[in-house]
């Protein structure tokens, strides 16, 4: 059972998600969000007591203004684990959630021992330039998130009427909070240089990348894997940017790896 | 009123089949569509068309900046400032405007716009577009959710540039000067007139408000569709208790076409309204608007243009002129459209497109000459009890030096520049 709950932080009101028992493990979520009723949160409170922070400007988040660039988010998240009395968790990030992760190892190498780096942004390779996910249009998305594009986009696009200004003015709203939020570390390019600063990691790491991912192609986990010290990269078959859900035991099995 | 003869400098080659085989004319648009050399008489051309305009008594000239765009080859739109203080002698320069938030530092802005006031004697009346999402964004790499941010410090700091009198430290979030000092100065005091060019953003209206900018609304949809906008900003300008509604507080961009006839108007630009119209607005839409560009309130207020942008293509000659996207026709119709458009939406400036897409220089003066002789005299005076509202245009100085003439004269010219001899300090 994955409850929505809030806690009170320096920059503001957070809202997070948190179920299971188990070790604590942290959550950091993608540009896209993450809801209750997911089936990778599901999957990790199974084993974990989870808890996945929202970033400002996601859900209840408080929008923070003050909050612009990598060490002001990098900072923010280690004080909503305080806030939140968690001390080493098992920290686990995905896509935009990795790369504010790896910066927390980086930042804090003695506050982080166990990382798992889901299709991490956070890295720029200019012979694999990522797309400009802030020109893709919502029916372009599918391509650059799923290995399954079809299921991807009936996944992405039930319960979604464009043309109704009822559903389209909170949806528009939703997403100037959230990736307006998301494009103070990603836009133009998803690097703020995490590459000056990876080799300070010492967690211990395990890296996952979908074979299929075309947001941030194999390439890029490679470029992690040389970057942290002993990371381990796990691969996985038939899976895109959002392995999490196309493929979520493999991504479980990773972090198992942890220990 | 105030009217400005304003060119966004298309390039005017753009193939048949650009929408076909293009997804946007701004930001990725093919660089192999471009031809330097055709560039040059393009440009020499475009110029040519402001200079005419201004023996022909229009109130100014007018520039914008853009980028990576097919319809506006201005990325620096301060050239072509320079250029015109030169040849022109009466118009304002207007140059609406500078995206501030681009400009690093942004001193650069008050630099380059003191220079040109300057130059032309006190003509120079200055815009601050936050730029669209597509120059500012998506070509100059701005994040979209810190451009305002950084718009609002540009601004503070270019006033502080222009209007204290001794050097100042400015410790900004985005620049730390530690010392702003420019030189020159502007000649207009305490600085140019400001027009804020905005799309409907409710930030924007209390901005100028709050600071007596004048706010131009630059739609290509024509006068019939800004009604509801340019409403929302008179609205605002009394909730927020400014003290007068000044239709000199507000501009707006018209697209405009004059023949002797209404058929002949049809017959003469209507391939050249159809080429703006198809081939310079076709943005991909996923350039429009990056989130996090638009504040929550403004998305909140409906005030999305682009949203329910009609379908360019689709629309006729009929439709445009119907609709109100372009004013065209005789004199007479023209005028009447305008007097309609003036009323509707209590504007004192106007910016008129008299060149729209691959329009012929030889046919748009004839419609430049057409509107300045047969309509301009006839709007002059539409509105008596502001004619002393000087708060929003420029206040040159009434004796300019003028350019000494080329040819046999210039010689004689160059040495009397030359006669005050420098003393030697003592």
């Amino acid at each position: 059972m994955i409850e929505n709950k809030t806690v009170k932080t320096p920059k503001g009101t957070v809202e997070y998600l948190e179920g299971g028992s188990g070790p604590d493990l942290v959550f950091l979520h993608g540009a896209g969000g993450v809801t209750a009723d997911s089936p990778f949160m599901a999957a990790l409170a199974a084993k974990y007591h989870v808890v996945a922070p929202f970033l400002p400007g996601y859900g209840e988040s408080e929008d923070n203004p003050e909050i612009r660039d990598m060490l002001d988010v990098t900072l923010h998240t280690f004080d909503v684990l305080d806030a939140l009395g968690l001390s080493k968790p098992i920290l686990v990030g995905h896509s935009l959630g990795g790369m504010v992760a790896a910066e927390m190892a980086a930042v804090a190498p003695n506050d982080v021992d166990r990382l798992c780096l889901i299709a991490a942004a956070g890295l720029w390779i200019d012979a694999y330039p990522a797309p400009d996910m802030f020109s893709l249009l919502p029916r372009e998305l599918p391509e650059y998130l799923f290995h399954d594009v079809q299921a991807g986009t009936a996944m992405m696009t039930s319960n979604v009427s464009m043309s109704d200004p009822k559903f389209l003015i909170p949806f528009l709203v939703r997403n100037a909070r959230q990736l307006g939020m998301a494009g103070k570390l990603l836009f133009p390019i998803p690097e703020r240089g995490l590459k000056d600063r990876i080799h300070r990691i010492k967690a211990k790491t395990v890296l996952v990348w979908g074979d299929s991912d075309r947001m941030f192609p194999a390439p890029y986990a490679q470029a992690f894997k040389g970057g942290i010290k002993g990371a381990e990269l796990v691969s996985v078959p038939e899976a895109g940017h959002m392995v999490i859900v196309e493929q979520t035991p493999a991504v479980m099995a990773a972090i198992a790896r942890l220990g | 009123m105030k009217f400005t003869w304003f060119n966004l400098m298309p390039w005017p080659y753009l193939p048949d089949d650009f929408r076909e085989k293009n997804r946007s004319v701004w930001v990725d648009i093919d660089s192999k569509l471009y031809d330097p050399v055709r560039g040059h008489v393009v440009y020499n051309d475009y110029l040519d068309l402001l200079e005419y305009a201004d023996t022909l008594g229009f109130d100014g000239v007018g520039i914008n900046e853009h980028h990576q765009n097919g319809y506006g080859l201005m990325p620096s739109p301060n050239i072509m400032a320079a250029a015109l203080t030169r040849r022109t002698s009466k118009a304002a320069v207007v140059v609406l405007g500078n995206s501030i938030a681009l400009y690093n530092p942004p001193v650069r802005v008050a630099e380059e716009f003191a220079m040109l006031d300057v130059m032309s004697g006190g003509r120079l009346v200055a815009g601050f577009p936050v730029g669209t999402s597509m120059d500012t964004n998506f070509c100059y790499g701005q994040i979209p959710a810190l451009t305002r941010e950084k718009y609002a410090e540009a601004h503070e700091m270019i006033i502080r540039a222009w209007t204290e009198d001794k050097p100042f430290a400015f410790n900004g979030r985005y620049n730390k000067l530690r010392h702003v000092n420019i030189w020159p100065k502007s000649l207009q005091k305490p600085h140019p007139p400001i027009h804020i060019p905005g799309g409907g953003s409710v930030e924007t209206y209390d901005f100028c408000i709050d600071n007596t900018y004048s706010y131009s609304y630059l739609s290509f949809s024509g006068y019939l569709r800004a009604k509801a906008l340019l409403a929302g900003y008179w609205d605002q300008v009394v909730k927020r208790n400014a003290p007068d509604t000044s239709p000199y507080r507000a501009g707006f961009a018209q697209t405009v076409f004059v023949a002797e006839t209404d058929e002949e108007a049809e017959r003469l630009y209507s391939e050249h309204a159809f080429y703006f119209y198809n081939r310079c607005l076709h943005v991909f839409a996923g350039f429009a608007d990056a989130p996090g560009y638009r504040t929550v309130k403004t998305i909140q207020s409906g005030a999305l243009n682009q949203y329910g942008r009609p379908e360019y293509p689709k629309l006729t000659w009929k439709d445009l002129v119907d609709g109100g996207y372009i004013i065209a026709g005789s004199p007479e119709t023209v005028r009447q459209r305008f007097e309609d458009l003036i009323k509707s939406l209590n504007v004192g400036n106007i910016f008129l497109l008299l060149h729209v897409g691959n329009m012929p220089k030889d046919l748009c003066m004839y419609s430049t000459k057409l509107f300045a002789e047969k309509v301009l005299p006839h709007l002059r005076n539409m509105w008596p009890e502001y004619a002393d509202d000087n708060r929003f245009w420029c206040s040159p100085l009434a004796e300019r030096a003028l350019p000494a003439p080329l040819g046999p004269d210039f010689a004689p010219a160059l040495a009397s520049a030359t006669q005050p001899q420098m003393v030697p300090a003592k």
